[in-house]
């Protein structure tokens, strides 16, 4: 620990030194102080790199130790596996239960393709409702909007489960996948409105008078305008849901339904006799779907997420 | 045709039926829980306040559930928008590579949540983890981060501060809008960097902070994969945080009406905060608008 604790005071350092340097960096005067900089820079550079690797070396040597032998594992901190050993990725796969994580793998997916679309479908159109329109209510129903974003979802769990229990939903689904198509992921509605409200509506105009009517501008001229956001909208439910484990845990009671994130934490329920190198075998490739998705729209992604919060 | 009132409301409906049906209506019937006894099999009786009296007065493990929880957050919340805002500050110049960074610190923030993570966890932190390895090549001692009740809390803090990612790319949005002009003038008054950066950038700046932080502090009162998944509440309960034990109450023992009252004291609480947040925000928010129009 003491170590990050140096290393944050070198970041630090960095920082402080840099501002001057950037400030006439930028406005372009002042050789000089640039000169200096060069210097800084590096300093910047490997205090930012010692962060990143501190950061994310766990999740480097979670792949190294996939390849490892049990011994190994609480032996080495190396990300180098002294023999590269596959044998915990198909004892992994093919789980305890009699089912393989193809099965699980495939029900996350049967949970999130669905979710994905019925979000974007109803967030972009109450986003266009937003942004575009006047209607009664409209300032205040906003306003439920934002306050709902800051409503403990713990709160409303319990009577969601009663309620699902009631119209015979347990142990599918739907109960996971039929709230989003009521725009009740608030966050991305937010966040649709916000990119919304940066669009001129100048291109909406010139299709009005053209004779375009509501559903025509939303289809031929919102929604491609609003690519980016909704490329965010997937990529971000897509992790989420992925990663959603307390929704399974109180909704689905049959395995064969389990998405991944309840079949891993299956997997190590019995701890003692586990076998610790299949599990971090198998957190390897439940990883896997999220960092792929990540890097894919990497740019938009996060753009989009940005443009959230601050415009408001 | 945007003043076509009905058109607007029919896009809507989708979001207020949502909110009626998957938001108000839990809510409210959450409440109504709240004063009455419930296990699933028998119909809920009306018990008044008995809920939430004995939680105030013979429960000593809500206390102790609160105290982990109002600690968690008091450790957790600032560490990460801290981090953030500084990590923010330092990627805010252009830096070549800046992408690079701005991705990698992300990652945590989209892949924290997940089970792998909280399984990866444990092995960092177990007693021959990842962590200890690392300390044991400076020779310090092995240091037992999950069975400790002292260092369990901190392995899930710091699962909570590695996720800064998302925080710390709406501050990196917001610094990208601190005019430049400003620092110059203070370079000319002679300002230091570090003046420069409390008396410049962070109240510039502050509408975003507070933003950050009460959309961390919601979050971190709900935290329970961590400590669900990694220290499971203990050792000694010293991670037992109130929605585990919602969960507990609600979902493993079947007292419904005691897990409806145990969230509604976690809203209020977290209401509570908020509310007051927004009181104290008058002295310490700034918005550059409001100044233009009083000017």
């Amino acid at each position: 620990m003491s170590g990050a604790h140096a290393r944050s005071g070198q970041v630090k350092e960095a920082a402080n030194m840099s501002n001057k340097g950037e400030v006439s960096a930028t406005t372009g005067h002042g050789a000089l102080v640039l000169g200096r900089d060069q210097g800084n820079r590096w300093l910047r550079y490997a205090a930012l790199g010692a962060v990143a690797l501190v950061m994310l070396y766990p999740l480097l040597w979670l792949v190294g130790a996939s390849f490892k032998t049990n011994a190994e594992i609480f032996s080495s901190a190396g990300f180098w596996p002294s023999r590269w050993d596959v044998s915990a990725y198909a004892k992994g796969w093919k789980t305890s239960t009699e089912y393989t994580f193809a099965t699980y793998f495939l029900n996350s997916f049967l949970i999130t393709l669905p979710r994905i679309v019925v979000t974007v479908v109803s967030c972009v159109m109450v986003a266009y409702a937003f942004a575009r329109f006047e209607f009664w209510g409209r300032k205040l129903l906003f306003s439920i909007m934002i306050a709902t974003m800051m409503l403990p979802l713990i709160v409303l769990r319990l009577p969601q489960y009663l309620v699902f229990r009631e119209i015979g939903w347990l142990d599918s689904y739907l109960p996971l996948i039929v709230p989003s198509a009521f725009a009740t992921d608030t966050f991305f509605v937010f966040m649709l409105v916000q990119f919304l409200r940066g669009i001129p509506r100048d291109m909406e105009e010139a299709a009005q008078i053209d004779g375009c009517n509501a559903w025509q501008l939303l289809w031929h001229i919102i929604v491609p305008l609003l690519k980016p956001a909704i490329i965010s909208v997937v990529v971000f439910q897509f992790i989420w849901t992925m990663n959603d484990f307390m929704g399974p845990l109180i909704y689905l009671a049959s395995v064969e339904k389990y998405p991944v994130s309840l079949a891993l934490k299956m997997s190590i329920g019995a701890t003692e006799e586990v076998e610790w190198g299949n599990v971090i075998a198998i957190s390897v490739v439940a990883l896997i779907p999220s960092v792929a998705v990540f890097f894919a729209a990497q740019k938009h992604f996060i753009e989009g997420a940005t443009s959230s919060g601050v415009k408001g | 045709m945007y003043e076509n009132k009905k058109l607007g409301f029919l896009f809507v409906l989708p979001f207020v039926l949502g909110v009626l049906l998957f938001k108000l209506f839990p809510f409210v019937m959450s409440f109504a829980l709240s004063f009455t006894q419930y296990d699933l099999i028998d119909p809920p009786q009306f018990v008044g306040l008995q809920n939430y009296r004995e939680l105030a007065a013979d429960d000593p493990l809500f206390r102790k559930s609160l105290g982990v929880t109002l600690l968690f957050a008091v450790l957790a919340v600032p560490l990460r928008v801290g981090f953030a805002l500084f990590i923010a500050h330092v990627l805010n110049f252009k830096l070549r590579g800046i992408n690079f960074f701005r991705a990698a610190f992300y990652i945590p923030s989209i892949l924290g949540g997940s089970i792998a993570v909280a399984v990866l966890w444990r092995f960092v932190f177990a007693r021959q983890g990842l962590v200890n390895l690392v300390l044991a090549r400076f020779g310090i001692e092995p240091i037992p981060w999950l069975a400790d009740e002292h260092y369990a809390m901190w392995t899930i803090v710091l699962l909570f501060t590695w996720q800064f990612g998302s925080a710390m790319v709406i501050f990196l949005a917001a610094l990208q809008n601190v005019s430049i002009s400003l620092y110059e003038a203070a370079e000319c008054d002679g300002a230091s960097r570090a003046q420069q950066f409390w008396k410049i950038t962070v109240p510039l700046i502050t509408p975003v902070i507070f933003f950050n932080m009460i959309m961390q502090m919601v979050q971190a009162f709900q935290e329970f994969n961590g400590p669900y998944m990694i220290t499971e509440g203990g050792p000694l309960h010293s991670t037992y945080v109130l929605a585990l034990y919602i969960y507990d109450q609600s979902f493993r023992f079947f007292n419904l009406g005691y897990g409806a009252a145990l969230s509604w004291v976690l809203f209020a609480l977290v209401g509570g905060l908020a509310l007051l947040s927004f009181w104290s925000s008058r002295y310490w928010v700034f918005y550059s608008g409001e100044k233009e129009t009083k000017r």
